[in-house]
């Protein structure tokens, strides 16, 4: 599949790969220069292989409070959004997502795309079941454009004739046009997420890119989302493992008269005892990847997300280790014990370093 | 369009190899095989001393995205490793025939060449390779 900015990627002569069956650029030249242009100015990233679907009616709320682990009916306004997992009966994270209150009966959620059409059955059937006044549609007519870095406000601002962007709060969208823009990302910096008609994707896109903006591919978004301390779906997340074991119950809303999917299977994991964590390593003399083994002082463990970091200049990761485990660890690269040392995400905060 | 210099040797797994007036044969990665791989962060690099076989695994090279083994393109005994990748892996996306060589081989054989190929070749193997994927 491709996204309505395909040709624009082969005319940026994009190393373009494939993405759960998506044709997109991994990088237009480095990755590392990518990344800087988002950690220091402004780049962009075309997110359109991720599913738009919007819930429309009376019991849309009552949906989603079912079926995402955080509240939704905490979103008091219109264009306010949370960052939230959507879990299985077992407690296990089926997709991490953004939801957007857009009206008092309508809620719009960006789905990750290797798990899309996953999660489109999943809550077409829990519509089924609960029978909830609500429709479901996929928005395959819109797609995303993410503008991400310290000038990222300004840039969209000036471009879209957009002044009221300054005041739009994080985790908040306001509609601009036929453009839906949340100042939202998932980079670690200040940015936006434009959800315009696939027509109009190619010409904003190609004014960013006049107007200076960097193009940015996947190989730069995992860099950034990983020095953030971000999650990826698939790796760091799974539907084996609850938000418990994935550094994610800071999202559960565990209200007991709540009832969402996967509450039971929280409550009676909790009780039993989480015998694992999700954490990061640093290391250097090597470059950690997904899978690698992790040895520490409470036993095995296995790297999930591993990559070089280039604000750092040396590898991070994040492992799922046994609880306990704190200090140095050796990660196992290609049969030679390496030494990393545990630290808490994230590894980059507002383009500086968090640990000494 | 790749750099491809006539007087070098290359391998299918994209080493080039420069017969030095020593006799010794310098090693590196093709400007095709480095553009492939995108931003170098890491090298592993032999041990001199090492004796290898023609087409074993000798260094390892770290880009931003994977690890890619490194071959030997003739047998004999690592002489020198370029030491100067540790603190600037990057030479070897900027400079791939010049300040980004990976390691010297003393080889065995006299004639080390023979089962290497040629400029011409390597650049028709890289097209047909560029094309399959």
């Amino acid at each position: 599949m491709k996204t309505t900015l395909y040709e624009d990627h082969v005319r940026l002569n994009a190393q373009l790969v494939d993405f759960a069956g998506w044709q997109m650029p991994m990088r237009y030249g480095s990755t590392i220069d990518e990344h800087h242009a988002v950690r220091k100015h402004v780049g962009m990233f075309d997110v359109s292989h991720m599913l738009t679907v919007d819930f429309e009616g009376a019991q849309s709320e009552l949906f989603l409070q079912k079926l995402l682990a955080s509240d939704v009916s905490k979103l008091s306004n219109d264009g306010q959004a949370l960052y939230t997992v959507m879990l299985n009966e077992r407690g296990g994270i089926i997709d991490d997502l953004i939801v957007y209150r857009l009206h008092e009966t309508s809620f719009r959620i960006v789905f990750n795309a290797g798990v899309a059409t996953t999660d489109l059955e999943w809550v077409s059937a829990w519509q089924q079941t609960t029978a909830f006044s609500v429709s479901i549609k996929p928005r395959r007519d819109l797609s995303i454009i993410a503008v991400q870095g310290p000038k990222a406000i300004q840039t969209v601002n000036e471009l879209l004739d957009c002044p009221q962007l300054r005041a739009v709060q994080p985790f908040t969208a306001i509609h601009h046009n036929e453009h839906f823009i949340g100042r939202t990302g998932y980079t670690g910096e200040d940015g936006v997420e434009i959800v315009c008609p696939n027509a109009d994707a190619p010409k904003i896109w190609n004014q960013l890119l006049n107007a200076g903006v960097f193009p940015c591919g996947l190989g730069a978004r995992d860099t950034l989302r990983l020095e953030a301390g971000m999650n990826l779906n698939g790796q760091d997340m799974t539907p084996d493992h609850t938000p418990y074991e994935s550094a994610l119950s800071w999202v559960l809303d565990l209200e007991p008269s709540r009832d969402f999917v996967g509450q039971t299977a929280l409550e009676e994991t909790y009780q039993q005892g989480i015998a694992t964590k999700l954490t990061g390593i640093v290391l250097q003399g090597g470059v950690m990847r997904s899978g690698y083994e992790v040895q520490s002082n409470a036993g095995l463990g296995t790297i999930t997300s591993g990559s070089f970091s280039p604000t750092l200049g040396y590898s991070i990761a994040l492992a799922r280790v046994p609880r306990a485990s704190v200090g140095e660890v050796s990660v196992i690269i290609r049969n030679k014990q390496k030494t990393g040392r545990i630290v808490r995400p994230p590894f980059v905060r507002h383009g500086e370093k968090v640990h000494k | 369009m790749s750099e491809t210099p006539q007087e070098l040797r290359y391998t299918d797994t994209h080493e080039w190899a420069r017969i030095e007036p020593d006799g010794t044969v310098c090693v590196g990665i093709s400007d095709f095989a480095q553009d492939a791989l995108g931003d170098v962060v890491f090298i592993e690099l032999p041990e001199t001393g090492t004796e290898v076989d023609a087409g074993a695994e000798v260094a390892v090279i770290e880009s931003v995205k994977a690890a890619s083994d490194i071959y030997s393109p003739v047998s004999g005994e690592i002489v020198r490793v370029n030491d100067q990748l540790t603190d600037a892996p990057d030479l070897v996306n900027s400079e791939p025939y010049d300040g980004g060589w990976i390691f010297v081989v003393q080889p065995l054989s006299d004639d080390p060449n023979s089962d290497l190929l040629t400029a011409e070749q390597y650049q028709e193997f890289c097209e047909t390779d560029s094309n399959e994927h």
